[in-house]
């Protein structure tokens, strides 16, 4: 079966989820896994559905209007864990131009594989937390990368193995 | 005492240990417990936060309403947790990340040792919930730690509610 990668932003306002998830669903689109969130006033959702081809899923998106931009397309299922364990990385420090492509740049080169990210920007303060599946043995090699890069970028970076417990 | 807020240097430089009898620790201590109390729900505050690179904090939990053991308004020196145990998630904010809170894991029964200001005293202080979870984010300010390099994950971070 084939799925649909889906994303929708705009200006946030109420409803927003209950009218993309209704145009969706009355196409008999499934939603599967999806995030959605505000970000600094718009809203933005990215979603993976199944069920209906890439044209009916855009037909019932595009009559939302109202300022919401979505896309539609479909991709091959994908569900690969991948190898490694989870662990953390901080950084917060002065906003400036490239912190994350510095520090995505230097957990790509150690392999560390980013599953989550999120960066908030407030006032003079940027902070960026990413979640890194990484080969144990090249944790050590990251971390003091990280330091070297959090030098050149006069910010703070941690990173720590990402506790998961099983209850 | 002006309160910083990050991205100051101070808040991530670990801080000297302190001589708690030198009469300027001292009236740091008052001058810490002056600025919490001047601040509306203010529990804690460390000297870092007032651009003052010493091992010395203070700490008032007393009525609120996640605190179980309480010790009332008190500062310590040079203070160290020696045993921390029952780790329990817990959304924490500071003065010095203003517009932001955290999910941070912290330890629910904690031992802390440190030094009375003024007598130079070692007291231990055993304690537990909201009191333990305040020692433990004041500790870190000493040792130029922020919520932040401890939050639980990419989604643990939070834009604080404005309420108008």
């Amino acid at each position: 079966m084939h799925e649909l990668a889906i994303t929708v932003i705009g200006p946030d306002r109420t409803g927003i989820v209950a009218d993309v998830a209704e145009a969706l669903a009355d196409v008999g689109a499934n939603l599967t896994d999806s995030t959605m969130t505000r970000l600094r006033g718009h809203f933005a959702m990215t979603l993976v559905c199944t069920g209906v081809s890439a044209d009916e899923a855009t037909g019932a998106l595009t009559v939302l209007g109202d300022g919401l931009l979505a896309t539609v397309r479909q991709v091959e299922p994908s569900d690969q864990a991948t190898p490694g364990a989870p662990y953390l990385v901080s950084v917060h420090g002065a906003d400036r131009l490239g912190i994350v492509a510095a520090v995505t740049r230097v957990v790509a080169g150690a392999g560390g594989n980013i599953t989550d990210l999120t960066t908030r920007l407030t006032g003079p303060l940027y902070v960026l937390v990413a979640e890194v599946d990484l080969a144990t043995e090249r944790a050590e090699e990251l971390a003091e990368q990280l330091a070297v890069a959090a030098a050149e970028l006069g910010v703070e970076i941690t990173m720590r193995r990402a506790e998961s417990e099983l209850l | 005492m002006n309160v910083l807020t990050a991205p100051a240097a101070i808040l991530s430089t670990p801080a000297d240990e302190v001589d708690p009898a030198d009469p300027a620790i001292v009236r740091l201590a008052a001058d810490l417990i002056t600025t919490m109390r001047a601040a509306p729900g203010c529990v804690g505050l460390a000297a870092p936060q007032v651009g003052v690179s010493a091992q010395v904090f203070c700490v008032d939990v007393t009525g609120h309403p996640k605190a179980v053991t309480t010790h009332g308004a008190f500062v310590l020196c040079n203070a160290k947790v020696v045993e921390a145990s029952r780790w329990r998630p817990g959304r924490e904010g500071c003065m010095s990340v203003p517009d932001l809170t955290g999910d941070v894991k912290r330890a629910a029964r904690v031992v802390v040792e440190g030094l009375r200001p003024g007598t130079g005293e070692s007291i231990t202080i055993t304690t537990d919930a909201f009191e333990a979870r305040a020692l433990q984010h004041e500790i870190d300010h000493c040792a130029g730690k922020l919520f932040l390099d401890r939050v639980a994950g990419a989604h643990a971070i939070h834009v604080r509610k404005v309420y108008l």
